[in-house]
């Protein structure tokens, strides 16, 4: 049998593993690998300029394909720049595997160059990583990574390659199928509370369907679809579930949490079953806990059994992935010819209509000046809501959920979980190579755009058109919002003073620019900047300065209270508020 | 709602990096460790770690479902839930002189402990059992008479026919 090197197995696994890109960035510790880069033509390098763009840009490709995100940095800086994009990983649980490279296993714990403890660094950020120290067990290593990151409830792996072993030749046999036997996610829900769980959803009077991005993640959206229709229940997505259920049907009642809709707060306050699929009650979801859903008896089907009754206790548990429970529930409801309660069902969908018809969306349009809002409206009409849209973190992404319409899933690609700024261009450039021929769009802000900015160089080089939305208002705008209502509009480092000239800098990069003033040009902008099929163009929004973020529920508030724009008078929030974020 | 004592008993797999996955996840999460203590088992592919937490039923359930989610972890049993034997050992250094002397050696048999070492001016004592005990053992002699005390954390195994085994 033919003898390779470390570097070429890896090379070979991945390739074995279907995978297409490796986001990266050569260094001392992983010129080897690079070496068997260099001689094949199957798996392709796409160079960042910054390891932390490699991790999101990998991540953008997973959450736009379904397929895991491969990254491969160098030792020390290459593996801790990459951290904040393993973590934002982790925290929206992503499936991606990272190759580190480490100094020589004779060097290593002796404060080598470029030396650092990838494996101690990145635990607790990591669903689990490995450390190499035989080249025969590499293969093996690089199969139960990719196993563990893309079974379960996904998450980024990392697996540290000493140097030496890059460079020690061994026979080459990538193990077909894996076993682990610590490591065996439950995929089929319990029947018995398959059929509890279905009759308390038949009795209800008020029900509510809630679902989370493992409704995403697990390819279960055909199967919520089809539930939600057959119940004829009310849906609201997490933020990370956007797209699992079209948002342009009726029975969607828009996003809930901190800045959700009316109608889904108040629905989800006064539901009396609440079926949630996929999602983790995070705090942006419950506001306080101890008044979350307080008529409700709860089912939870979720694939994680650590994600169930953690925040909130729930009474039918089950744990299972999502497509494999909702399709059992259905059979069930199908099979015994189970109906709602119409009756119940009605008075509920008209008390939820008049929830509704406060338009909790809407906000002051202006003919000098351009709402941020609007800027979104006509980025949805301007694709028509066919897009892929990535964003980063702050007011523009709370918009960006609010006003563009995701009617399907992996559409809408942001950092849930961890919050990343920066997070929007890198992840568009993976999307976009996952779907060159759909349009994508980042819609980010003055303040996230200048964290991962180089990127517009890799983009130039790998020929990745995206649209770059850029609403700028000069501010954190976020930050600001707080602020504003809760620390007496003392702008502490909230506002730019001074910022590039974008238009230029897209120039520099050898982009499009294009600074847009006049609400009357956005529309216009926007059909040109997209009639560039082939062009990243960037465009630069000059948006109102002062806008929030409404609805919102201050922090440590219940679900049903709710600030809507305009009308209420901002009171600061209770001290056990101020705690929270 | 009782902070009550559990002892979680885990059997994991015996790499590099299992205990730190493990002493991670409680500081990580916020969680008490009050003893820890692993050994590989009579399959060294396998470690046995015993540690006894404290925290309310929800805060334990959390413990046990992170742990079991950690991809190390083979198999894990809370003893506190059935009917289980709880050992720890403790070498104790302790004055012992004059009247001093014979007291220590008489506590020390109460206890059911032997003396394992005897200088002009000490004893050296080994003692098993309970936690508690162990606690009683400490409270019963001179508090000026302790010179050293070295205790291993609890082990513990199910009482009955059931084992944990891979």
């Amino acid at each position: 049998m033919e003898l390779l090197t470390g570097a070429e197995i890896l090379i070979r696994c991945l390739k074995e593993e279907g995978v297409e890109y490796l986001f990266g960035y050569p260094g001392g510790a992983v010129l080897h690998i690079y070496d068997a880069i260099y001689n094949q033509e199957d798996v392709k390098h796409v160079l960042v300029r910054h390891e932390q763009a490699a991790a999101h840009a990998a991540d953008g490709y997973s959450r736009a394909s379904g397929k895991p995100g491969v990254v491969l940095v160098t030792s020390g800086p290459g593996v801790t720049n990459a951290v904040t994009g393993i973590a934002t990983a982790y925290m929206d649980s992503i499936p991606m595997v990272i190759i580190s490279g480490q100094v020589p296993t004779a060097l290593i714990g002796n404060d080598a160059f470029q030396e650092v403890d990838a494996v101690g660094i990145t635990r607790p950020c990591v669903k689990h990583n490995f450390l190499v120290k035989d080249v025969t067990k590499l293969a093996e290593t690089v199969k139960k990574a990719f196993y563990i990151a893309t079974t379960g409830r996904p998450g980024p792996v990392l697996v540290d390659l000493p140097k030496d072993m890059t460079i020690a030749k061994t026979e080459y046999h990538y193990p077909k199928k894996i076993k682990l036997r610590s490591y065996n996610p439950t995929i089929k829900g319990h029947a018995g509370q398959i059929r509890k769980a279905v009759d308390l959803i038949l009795s209800a009077k008020r029900p509510m369907i809630y679902t989370g991005g493992g409704v995403i993640l697990s390819d279960g959206s055909p199967e919520l679809v089809e539930l939600t229709q057959l119940l004829g229940y009310p849906i609201t997505n997490t933020l990370m579930g956007l797209g699992a259920y079209p948002a342009t049907d009726r029975q969607f009642v828009g996003m809930l949490g901190m800045h959700g809709t009316y109608e889904a707060n108040m629905a989800m306050h006064g539901c009396d079953v609440l079926i949630a699929v996929g999602a983790r009650f995070d705090d942006r979801v419950t506001g306080k806990v101890d008044n979350f859903c307080p008529t409700a008896k709860i089912v939870h089907v979720d694939i994680d059994p650590s994600s169930i009754s953690k925040n909130v206790q729930v009474d039918i548990p089950i744990v299972g992935s999502v497509p494999n429970v909702l399709r059992a529930m259905i059979n069930v409801i199908r099979d015994e010819k189970l109906k709602p309660d119409a009756e119940a069902l009605d008075r509920w969908w008209r008390q939820i209509d008049e929830w509704r018809a406060i338009k909790s969306l809407s906000y002051r349009s202006s003919d000098e000046v351009i709402k941020p809002q609007y800027v979104i409206q006509k980025l949805y009409q301007a694709t028509n809501g066919k897009a892929i849209i990535t964003s980063d973190v702050g007011q523009h992404q709370m918009w960006a959920a609010q006003y563009y319409h995701f009617d399907r899933p992996r559409q809408w690609i942001n950092s849930g979980g961890l919050g990343t700024m920066g997070f929007g261009l890198p992840a568009a450039m993976g999307a976009k190579l996952a779907f060159p021929d759909q349009d994508v769009a980042c819609v980010t802000g003055d303040g996230s755009i200048q964290m991962m900015l180089q990127e517009l160089s890799t983009m130039k080089q790998y020929r990745t058109p995206v649209k770059i939305v850029n609403l700028n208002n000069h501010y954190l705008g976020m930050v600001r919002q707080w602020q504003e209502f809760f620390y007496q509009k003392r702008y502490c480092m909230t506002y730019f003073e001074s910022l590039p000239d974008f238009v230029k800098l897209a120039e520099a990069y050898g982009h499009v620019g294009m600074r847009i003033e006049k609400p009357g040009d956005v529309e216009g902008a926007l059909r040109e900047a997209f009639a560039l099929k082939d062009r990243t163009v960037f465009l630069d929004f000059l948006t109102d300065q002062e806008e929030n973020v409404f609805p919102m529920i201050p922090s440590g508030g219940s679900q049903n209270e709710m600030l809507l724009a305009e009308r209420d008078e901002m009171v600061s929030t209770h001290d056990e508020g101020m705690v929270l974020l | 709602m009782n902070n009550n004592r559990h002892v979680i008993s885990i059997l994991m797999e015996n790499e590099a990096g299992a205990l730190s996955r493990v002493a991670n996840l409680f500081s990580a999460r916020g969680y008490n460790i009050e003893s820890l203590s692993v050994a590989p088992t009579d399959d060294p592919t396998l470690s046995r770690l015993t540690l006894v937490t404290c925290g309310n039923e929800q805060i334990i359930e959390q413990i046990v479902k992170q742990l079991n989610k950690l991809v190390d972890v083979v198999k894990l049993i809370d003893l506190s839930e059935t009917e289980a034997i709880e050992r720890e050992l403790m070498l104790v250094k302790t004055r012992a002189m004059g009247e001093q002397r014979a007291e220590m050696k008489r506590l020390a048999d109460i206890f059911g402990g032997h003396v394992l070492d005897v200088t002009e001016a000490t004893y050296t004592i080994e003692l098993t059992g309970t936690g508690s005990k162990l606690d009683n053992f400490l409270r019963a002699i001179e508090k000026d008479a302790i010179l050293e005390v070295v205790r291993s954390g609890a082990t513990g195994i199910a009482l009955g026919q059931k084992a944990l085994r891979a």
